[in-house]
């Protein structure tokens, strides 16, 4: 089970608002690499894991993931408090207001709804690592096309720190990788 | 929120991340005895600052080291997204 702790992982500080940036963010809200998926696709795959060292680090790093949701979420939030109707029609919200109205969504940037088809579970621990070491290199990628998307001092401290993560979960998926294919390179079965 | 609180969570943000990361760390490298030390002395940090935390500015967690005061205030702390960092 999970225990929820009122904080966040890292503190989510913005200069100004930003209609723009709030809309771009979407991507690692509701996108096909962002924080949902990666949450969902690490704590699915648990379960058909062979090792210790693999379960345990799908565990908590899908964990983490969820704390990440939070701090894009909190991003969003902060980037579109007070912000006039007039102005999110203006810079590209307006869409997503006939819809959602102020609601914060799982959908990508283009308004494209969050779908289980961005995730997979193979039950092969070797496809299934090296399915998220490229979600964790996507992920990375996208943190580093939103840093170049904004000049906000404060949000691309924030967006730095998701981006750093996204490289050290890449470092541990690869050393579990390696664990599991000297456990199944023991067992001999093929 | 008051300015101490801000610095305790902030303390607490810090010790909090370093026990997480020695713990992913420690999931691929469960016999790294120096790890294995930095995690112990960073979770004491974080349950010393935790313990702090709850007493002077209210709970973390629905359960953590001070129960929630009465009436209810679980609900009455500012939400994560709602602080000022």
């Amino acid at each position: 089970m999970w225990i929820y702790e009122k904080k966040l992982q890292y503190p989510i500080r913005v200069s100004k608002p930003d209609v723009k940036m709030a809309k771009y963010l979407l991507t690692q809200y509701g996108g096909p690499d962002g924080e949902l998926s990666a949450a969902l696709r690490y704590m699915n795959q648990r379960y058909s894991m062979p090792t210790k060292k693999a379960k345990g680090l799908l565990t908590d790093i899908g964990t983490e993931e969820l704390a990440h949701l939070e701090m894009i979420a909190t991003m969003i939030y902060k980037l579109l408090k007070d912000v006039p109707l007039e102005v999110l029609k203006r810079e590209g919200l307006g869409g997503h207001y006939a819809v959602h109205n102020s609601a914060l969504f799982y959908v990508d940037p283009n308004g494209v709804p969050w779908t289980a088809t961005y995730i997979q579970a193979q039950g092969d621990p070797v496809s299934d690592l090296t399915e998220d070491m490229a979600a964790e290199q996507k992920a990375r990628q996208a943190y580093e096309q939103l840093i170049q998307l904004t000049d906000d001092p404060l949000l691309k401290d924030g967006l730095r720190f998701l981006r750093e993560r996204e490289v050290v979960h890449f470092q541990r998926f690869g050393e579990a990788l390696n664990d599991v294919q000297g456990f199944l390179n023991s067992k001999k079965y093929y | 929120m008051h300015m101490r609180c801000k610095e305790l969570l902030s303390e607490l943000m810090e010790w909090s991340f370093v026990q997480l990361e020695l713990g992913l760390y420690l999931d691929t490298h469960p016999e790294d005895l120096e790890a294995y030390n930095d995690y112990i002395n960073a979770c004491d940090k974080v349950n010393h600052l935790k313990r702090e935390y709850e007493a002077y500015c209210g709970a973390l967690s629905v359960c953590g080291y001070t129960p929630v005061q009465y009436p209810w205030g679980w609900i009455e702390t500012p939400w994560p997204w709602e602080i000022e960092y």
